[in-house]
């Protein structure tokens, strides 16, 4: 429509580099309780797909039950999102992107939909290194049956109602690292600028990239005896070096000692920096990053940031050699084969 | 009507002489001793000959040493269901032996290895001793070899004993081993050293013979796995997603074979498909679910045990409304009972799989072409309403091998149901909700993810018409009600009930799946031995056409024929019929877990019909 008189002035939006404002990102309104960590997880999120460029459209949003499963809903509006069944949602992310490849995935669990009900499914999915990120906000309770303990949480962790938990964690990383995922890391839901650079990272990385996010839970979690709380996650987050993420966009140049930095290049061009704590600590020795998750387990701590990557790694789609066009979009004369394949498999037949 | 008990004198036969292209031949062997080669040379030089044929391998669950059986009908006027009766055994198997001798009715013969003396069992059989061992070591002097040979001597014995053509025999014979000429060298071997010898010593005493016919020209001989998979890869198949289970397996892995074969796009060489083998049935379905819901056409195969435990999924399925293709080659129940036996026992519980209200479309392939055509048109039924369809084939129909017509070229084109295009929202007025009838035939339009239309959430039935979060009673009887009124569309798009009504029947039968075959010869049976004639009804779909109620109507009584011991289709008839048909509703069960047989069939329908004479 033509307009003969000037627009008004309004301030320019801020966008990213494809012209897209912070609300494109944005869900619809949570219901989860206030202060729950996986809201924060959201906002980051967000953050971290606005500040990468993505388009939403080219984003299919994965989850399966629980509180942390419902986050989908609170981030990225424009995109296709599925709420699964519990502990499955692994399998509804591999089909969706076996019917289309080109589409970046993400999926959201919890502790319970995945080291629980979905340990099986969650083997295979890091067995696979099917490419998608997988997120597990980690609060170690059931917080949508009110409270219940979940397999991540701690021996001796106490519920709210005083019940201590008489069996060991299951290591969610370790497990991932085991199986053969791609992209291993672990953050704490109140730490901004990590939990930042390491989304962003997985944004830039084909594989399986799992992130155990420590996501207290107010209402049940939240109490003195927890080893999920804020406080008690404060306290004991045990960062295991600084995480820089360079995207491919920017022109960036991270000045670094040799040698007290691991610099990793990303699938995409983007550059990713982990500045060690440990001399002989390498973010590509699998062995290495075992050891490390066990022994700030058994210091009482949690090692959060860039625990493994395998930037190269082959990925579950690439080992299926499929064709470059989705196959939710093949066509009929892409998909039929000729009358002179029915006769030929006819004769064969007599 | 007129009884069994008939007091017509039978009319004078002339002494029979030749009993020509009618019985059934029985060869008991010991699981893995490498048998199924020279029964299927037997099958396919009876075939070749042009003698309507069939073969169903009754086997155990377990690799190697449990006996197996592999049973052969040669029928002039083309029945092809199982036989009771065996007329020929080939007694191969020590273990099984006297039970297989003792079985057989009088005036059959028996093949057997000479060392277990089977002669002296019974005096009213005619016994043809074969020394297996002496005839072998003269082919082959390789112990291992020797072994496996052993088989086709029985052949080369039959080929003489029953007049199968020698060269039909080493027609099928390369064709099986056409790639190891060495193997194919050394059977042919032992092929005619079996015929020499039956030639030199046995004079024929038994009065069952083949002899040329023309009436399997142009036909093919096929599994009902392999001919479902043919259906799924020309109804254009992109994702599939399956986990091995007996009597499943099959189906997916030669969809695997033809698709390597005919479905890699011709410039790149890439796959046009991907095929996954999952963790268990319920990644399966999950994977099936995640590719249909980003629109792809994808399916799994499974049985029994994997439906159950597919029966969440396919309840989500049923609310989320997105489209899965599951083929259940149905077995007896349950997991650790009889995996290898074959049964209708899933249709109740696959009806209705999952919690909640659930409803689910089901194919009922009759024969192997069915399988086929099925295949394909249920892509075309999922992705039209959105849902969830089984295909419910069986071990019979799926793993055994049928005669048949070729397959037609599918050429109607696919149907890829309600996808929402630019020029669809325009129509609808730049609006659409996801869960919205706008057609008034209760099925939605949809988008696809990674396409400029829009978005949304998926959900299980906590939804309104625009698929946002809601929990109001309102909402949720509003989507209930229009999935209720989605399935009536489905009667209208469902394979229709085959039908043959003639005039003056006041007795029906109804049929589905597998058990067509011997519902066929039964029919003629009731018409020759007691003038009975029937009405036939073959179900093809459930949910029912309006058909099927006037069928009922229209007759006095109704045998719903079936494989399971609950009357599962009769049940589920019970529960559309109008009350006042109800009574007219029989049930003739075969479930010990072989294929039905028309003789059953018969004399179930007699002696209930003996009520009425």
């Amino acid at each position: 429509m033509s307009d003969a008189t000037a627009p008004a002035p309004v301030p320019p939006k801020k966008v990213n580099r494809i012209n897209l404002d912070v609300a494109s990102y944005r869900g619809s309104k949570t219901t989860l309780c206030a202060g729950c960590g996986h809201n924060a997880i959201t906002e980051r999120i967000i953050d971290a797909f606005y500040e990468m460029g993505v388009d939403p459209k080219r984003v299919m949003k994965f989850s399966g039950i629980g509180c942390s499963s419902k986050s989908p809903a609170y981030f990225l509006n424009p995109s296709h999102g599925f709420n699964s069944v519990h502990g499955r949602m692994p399998s509804i992310a591999t089909g969706a992107l076996l019917a289309n490849a080109s589409m970046l995935g993400i999926g959201v669990s919890g502790d319970g939909d995945t080291g629980a009900i979905g340990i099986g499914q969650f083997v295979h999915l890091m067995r696979r290194n099917l490419p998608l990120i997988y997120i597990i906000e980690d609060n170690g309770c059931y917080g949508l049956t009110k409270g219940q303990f979940s397999p991540t949480a701690d021996l001796g962790s106490k519920a709210k109602s005083g019940v201590v938990n008489d069996l060991p964690a299951i290591d969610t990383c370790a497990l991932a690292i085991e199986l053969g995922a791609s992209f291993v890391a672990r953050s704490f839901s109140g730490d901004k600028k990590q939990l930042q650079a390491i989304l962003k990272a997985a944004i830039a990385h084909r594989g399986t990239c799992m992130i155990d996010v420590i996501s207290p839970c107010v209402t049940f979690n939240d109490h003195e005896g927890s080893t999920k709380s804020y406080a008690y996650a404060k306290d004991h987050d045990d960062p295991v070096g600084e995480v820089q993420f360079v995207p491919f966009f920017e022109d960036i140049t991270v000045d670094y000692e040799p040698g007290s930095t691991t610099a990793v290049t990303m699938h995409d061009g983007s550059h990713l920096y982990l500045r060690k704590v440990a001399e002989d600590y390498s973010p590509s020795d699998k062995m290495a990053a075992i050891r490390l998750l066990h022994e700030s387990a058994s210091r009482g701590e949690f090692a959060t940031g860039m625990i493994y990557i395998a930037p190269d790694q082959d990925n579950f789609l690439d080992t299926l050699h499929m064709v470059e066009k989705p196959l939710a979009f093949l066509g009929e004369s892409e998909t039929r084969p000729s009358r002179a394949v029915l006769d030929e498999l006819m004769d064969g037949l007599r | 009507m007129s009884s069994l008990s008939s007091s017509v004198e039978p009319a004078p036969v002339a002494p029979q002489t030749h009993v020509i292209n009618d019985f059934t031949i029985q060869v008991a062997t010991v699981n893995g001793s490498g048998s199924q080669t020279a029964n299927i040379v037997i099958l396919k030089a009876i075939f070749q000959m042009g003698v309507p044929v069939s073969g169903k391998n009754l086997f155990p669950s377990n690799i190697a040493g449990l006996p197996t059986w592999y049973t052969i009908r040669a029928n002039h006027k083309g029945y092809i269901s199982r036989k009771k009766e065996i007329d020929f055994c080939v007694a191969m198997n020590a273990e099984t032996a006297n039970e297989d001798v003792m079985s057989l009715r009088p005036g059959a013969a028996v093949v057997y290895d000479e060392p277990l003396k089977l002669n002296a069992l019974r005096t009213d059989l005619i016994f043809y001793p074969v020394p297996f061992d002496k005839i072998v070591n003269a082919v082959t002097t390789d112990a291992k070899l020797r072994r496996l040979v052993r088989n086709m001597v029985y052949d080369g014995v039959l080929s003489h004993l029953l007049n199968i053509d020698l060269g039909e025999m080493e027609k099928a014979l390369s064709k099986q081993l056409g790639k190891k000429p060495k193997a194919l060298q050394l059977n042919m071997s032992a092929l005619e050293a079996g015929r020499q010898f039956s030639v030199d010593n046995f004079q024929i005493q038994h009065p069952f013979k083949i002899e040329r016919l023309n009436k399997t020209a142009g036909q093919i001989l096929v599994e009902g796995n392999a001919a479902a998979a043919m259906g799924c890869m020309f109804a254009g198949v992109t994702v599939v997603a399956w986990y091995p289970i007996t009597p499943s397996s099959s189906l997916p892995e030669s969809l695997i074979g033809y698709m390597r074969k005919y479905r890699m796009d011709k410039t790149t060489g890439k796959a046009t498909f991907a095929i996954v083998q999952a963790e268990d049935e319920i990644a399966a379905i999950g994977m099936v679910i995640g590719a249909g819901w980003a629109g792809a056409r994808a399916m799994t195969s499974t049985s029994g045990p994997g439906v159950s435990l597919m029966a969440e999924f396919a309840g989500l399925a049923y609310y989320a409304e997105v489209p899965a293709v599951i083929f259940d080659i149905q077995r007896v129940g349950p997991s650790t009972g009889l995996p290898t036996r074959t049964a209708q026992g899933d249709i109740l519980s696959t009806a209705v799989n999952s919690h909640g209200d659930t409803q689910h479309v089901l194919l009922l392939p009759g024969s192997v072409e069915e399988c086929y055509t099925m295949a394909a048109e249920s892509f075309d039924i999922a992705e039209r309403l959105q849902t969830v369809v089984y295909v419910m084939s069986d071990l019979d129909l799926g793993m055994n091998t049928w005669m048949s017509q070729p397959f037609p070229y599918l050429d109607k084109p696919l149907d890829r149901g309600k996808v929402l295009s630019e020029d669809k929202l325009k129509e609808l007025g730049g609006t659409w909700g996801r869960y919205k009838d706008v057609d008034g035939d209760g099925i939605p339009w949809r988008t696809l993810p990674g396409t400029p239309m829009p978005a949304f959430f998926t959900r299980g039935s906590g939804h309104n018409e625009m698929a946002q979060y809601t929990e109001r009673p309102d909402d949720y009887v509003k989507n209930l009600d229009r999935l209720a009124r989605k399935f009536d569309t489905a009667k209208t798009i469902v394979p229709a009930p085959v039908i043959d009504q003639p005039a003056g029947a006041k007795v029906g039968i109804i049929a589905y799946g597998s058990s067509d075959f011997a519902v066929l010869e039964s029919r003629d049976q009731l018409n020759a031995e007691a003038s009975l004639e029937t009405s036939y009804l073959r179900l093809r779909a459930y949910p029912f056409t309006p058909a099927v109620e006037e069928f009922v109507r229209r007759h006095d009584r109704v045998y719903v024929v079936e494989q399971n011991r609950d009357a599962q289709m009769l049940k589920l008839l019970r529960m559309d019929l109008d009350p006042a048909l109800q009574t007219k509703l029989r049930s003739v069960l075969h479930y010990n877990g072989l294929p039905i047989d028309a003789r059953s069939i018969s004399d179930g329908i007699t002696a209930q019909e003996s009520a009425f004479a």
